[in-house]
């Protein structure tokens, strides 16, 4: 036995499909966002990026250090969260409390329920939901350089349901409103999502039925029933775009079973639709995902696929 | 209309341009042969001869030990040296018969037949099961058990499996180009027995002259067609084919023939040619050998129970040092530390990949990503049955179907973070089947 070959459970081959790649494409669909939450907010949505990235990545970094972990910062998970995080937040928002956010979002949210893969909830809407509650003012302070005042949608509920006259909704659709850096432009959210399908990180599944359970309810529920020009500016205000195809779509806090992910899918919608009809607050987006990840494990443990043939096999019996 | 296939699937790279064109050549054994008495599903067969016999090719070596089970011949001339146990393909030691060639291979004489239409089902279903035919795709299950389904006018499909799926394999493709009459004469004969069936030669068409030859030469067969279908790994496995060809769907506790099939391979399909008709027993098969470190990959017609080893000597030997040998696909084939091994009734092919994709891949944190559920030709989740099975969850395995799982190792394949679920889910189905087995 002068050589030995190598020994192994079958299959001897594997796909050129890896996490980090994943992850590349995740962070390549996000860049016409990122391009343009730079260009409508300036260099300072820039250098919160750079923060919440380098936050993210130096806390899993430091934390893996100190439990005497294998670093797992080249999956490029954390770059992922980082940008997902800044995207996320008001361009005027401090710096430390955006850095904080990175902390939260990798330690709390990540790290201390086992890392990559066992996170229940989106670590980046953790985070800003946490950073909603500690930091209400700030968070909620859209004024900058480029924009004063309120967000679209906190227009519109002050209006009663009707569309302002100075607010347009085809600034909507490009972006030049008020907002956190990447949710604004529709057009570029749009056109990751496109590049996320097309590279087939996500199917439609979860973001179809999340957006048409939202319009649905908005539709019967909202402040102008049945008004279509408000249907558009709701789906295009505030994060909705920017979380059905983002942050909802996140593998580890979705269902992995394909009806899990359309009952998922609703109940992100409904969630948002309630949020934003009866809620306190013109945003819903992240609270309704965040909720509707906590209920993954039941959505997936009551719809358990049935395996090839069974289903004839069901019938039969009947 | 799409072309046919089933749900689920994934594309490895094929590596059949390799073999592909190199025509089936005969190659001799020189020494020793080594044939393990358990070379199929079921009994092992127990020896008719012992140390010192001489025997002759083509004779019967080993009487088949039960119903479901086969005989074994010899494929040369020469005399018994010893019966051991040996090493075989899958690992185990195997009580094998161990015959020194007398380089002569003189025939023991074989009873053809000249009409077969004149034999009764039971005299062909006794000639198959004499010639020791089983499933030479890779199962090794008793061809004359498969043949012999309770009800056989409720059989309608005779499915011939043309797929040949697993990636780098040629020998099929070369048999149905070079005896594909030997193909449709086997076909005739299993068609004989069941007069409500129709048979279908199911071809991947990544495969085109195959399917236009097996075309051109049933045109004339009312009761044959051949059914084109897509190319996508297990569009071979039975179930899937059974779904394809017919859109029937059985699972795990079914037979093919609960749903009126039966399915052969091709090299099956010929060995029940040759024993029908010429009353040749099974010893000899064609195999691929191939991988990028193989001098010249080849497609050989070798005596069954040659060693791996001279093989790859008549294909070149190595032009480079190989990390990984297997004995069968790269998708389900087993692994080999040596190649002192005897090739076997079910050797498809011997692949020799200069490297492993396995152990060059560390397993990372599974991300929940979904593309295993997107694969699984079963329609299961296998992250989760993996799971499961890393934690001895044998309740949850079960309720999640896992028993259902065919073991095609799409889903190791297809991972992202480099996980063997495959090889998890394989495990814990295998403790789960011996805990029911020991309650019953």
């Amino acid at each position: 036995m002068s050589d030995l070959y190598h020994v192994s459970s079958s299959p001897h081959v594997r796909s050129k499909d890896s996490t980090s790649r994943i992850m590349l494409y995740v962070i390549l669909a996000l860049l016409p966002a990122s391009f343009f939450g730079i260009y409508n907010f300036g260099f300072r949505a820039l250098l919160i990026m750079l923060i919440t990235i380098a936050g993210c990545v130096a806390s899993e970094w430091i934390f893996e250090k100190i439990v005497h972990k294998k670093s797992t910062i080249s999956d490029l998970s954390a770059v992922v969260t980082g940008l997902l995080l800044a995207l996320n937040l008001p361009v005027s928002l401090p710096w430390w409390e955006a850095l904080l956010g990175s902390v939260f979002a990798i330690i709390i949210v990540k790290m201390l329920f086992g890392g990559l893969g066992q996170n229940f909830m989106n670590p980046a809407l953790g985070a800003r939901c946490f950073l909603l509650i500690a930091f209400a003012a700030d968070m909620t302070n859209f004024n900058c350089d480029a924009y004063t005042g309120a967000t679209p949608l906190a227009l519109i509920r002050e209006n009663n349901g009707a569309i302002p006259a100075d607010l347009n909704v085809m600034d909507m659709l490009t972006g030049r409103t008020a907002g956190t850096i990447g949710e604004t432009c529709v057009i570029a959210i749009l056109l990751g999502a496109i590049i996320l399908i097309l590279l087939g990180v996500i199917d439609l599944k979860i973001p179809a039925s999340y957006i048409i359970t939202f319009s649905i309810f908005i539709l019967i529920f909202g402040a102008s029933p049945f008004d279509t020009t408000y249907l558009v500016a709701e789906l295009c205000g505030g994060g909705l775009m920017l979380g059905a195809f983002f942050m909802a779509t996140d593998y580890v806090t979705s269902p992995i079973t394909p009806k899990g992910q359309i009952v998922y899918g609703i109940c992100c919608g409904l969630l948002t639709g309630l949020f934003r009809c009866f809620g306190a607050n013109a945003e819903g987006v992240s609270f309704a995902i965040i909720l509707s990840n906590l209920l993954v494990p039941l959505i997936e443990k009551f719809t358990v696929p049935r395996a090839f043939g069974l289903v004839k096999e069901a019938k039969k019996n009947e | 209309m799409g072309l046919k296939t089933f749900i689920g699937g994934v594309h490895p790279y094929e590596g059949k341009e390799l073999a592909k064109d190199a025509p089936i050549k005969e190659v001799l054994p020189k020494g020793e042969l080594v044939f393990p008495l358990s070379q199929h599903i079921g009994a092992p067969a127990s020896p008719i001869v012992s140390v010192g016999t001489t025997v002759l090719k083509g004779q019967k070596i080993a009487e088949a030990g039960g119903f479901v089970s086969a005989p074994v011949h010899s494929s040369v001339s020469g005399t018994v040296k010893a019966i051991e146990p040996r090493r075989v393909a899958v690992g185990d030691m195997v009580n094998s018969i161990v015959i020194e060639s007398d380089g002569e291979f003189i025939d023991v004489g074989y009873e053809g037949v000249d009409d077969v239409t004149a034999l009764s089902n039971e005299e062909i279903i006794g000639r198959i099961k004499e010639a020791g035919v089983v499933g030479m795709g890779g199962a090794g299950f008793p061809t004359h058990v498969k043949l012999s389904p309770k009800e056989p006018a409720k059989i309608e499909y005779i499915i011939a499996n043309c797929a040949e799926c697993e990636p780098y394999l040629t020998a099929d493709y070369r048999r149905m180009l070079e005896n594909p009459e030997q193909l449709i004469g086997g076909m005739k004969i299993i068609l004989q027995m069941f007069p409500n069936a129709k048979g279908v030669f199911g071809v991947e068409n990544n495969k085109p002259d195959c399917i236009a030859k097996l075309k051109e030469l049933t045109q004339n067969e009312s009761r044959m067609e051949v059914c084109e279908l897509m190319t996508k790994y297990p569009q071979g496995g039975e179930r899937q084919l059974i779904y394809a060809v017919t859109g029937r769907a059985i699972n795990s506790k079914m037979l093919p023939a609960d749903a009126g099939c039966i399915v052969d391979n091709v090299e099956t399909i010929i060995a029940v040619y040759h024993a029908v008709k010429e009353g040749i027993p099974v010893m000899k098969r064609v195999s691929t050998v191939t991988g990028d470190a193989v001098a010249n990959p080849s497609n050989f017609l070798y005596s069954i129970g040659t060693p791996y080893s001279e093989l790859i000597e008549a294909a070149g030997g190595f032009k480079v040092q190989p990390e990984k040998i297997i004995s069968g696909g790269p998708m389900m084939g087993f692994s080999m530390f040596g190649l002192d091994i005897p090739t076997t009734k079910t050797s498809s092919s011997i692949l020799c990949l200069s490297k492993d994709a396995v152990s060059a891949s560390e397993p990372i944190a599974c991300i929940n990503c979904g593309r295993c559920v997107e694969a699984c030709p079963e329609q299961l989740i296998p992250s989760r049955l993996a799971k499961f099975g890393d934690r001895g969850l044998s309740k949850e395995f079960e309720s999640w179907h896992g028993l259902e799982c065919i073991e095609c190792g799409s889903c190791s394949y297809i991972c992202p973070s480099r996980r063997q679920l495959a090889q998890s889910i394989k495990t814990m189905k295998k403790l789960v089947l011996a805990e029911k087995r020991k309650q019953k």
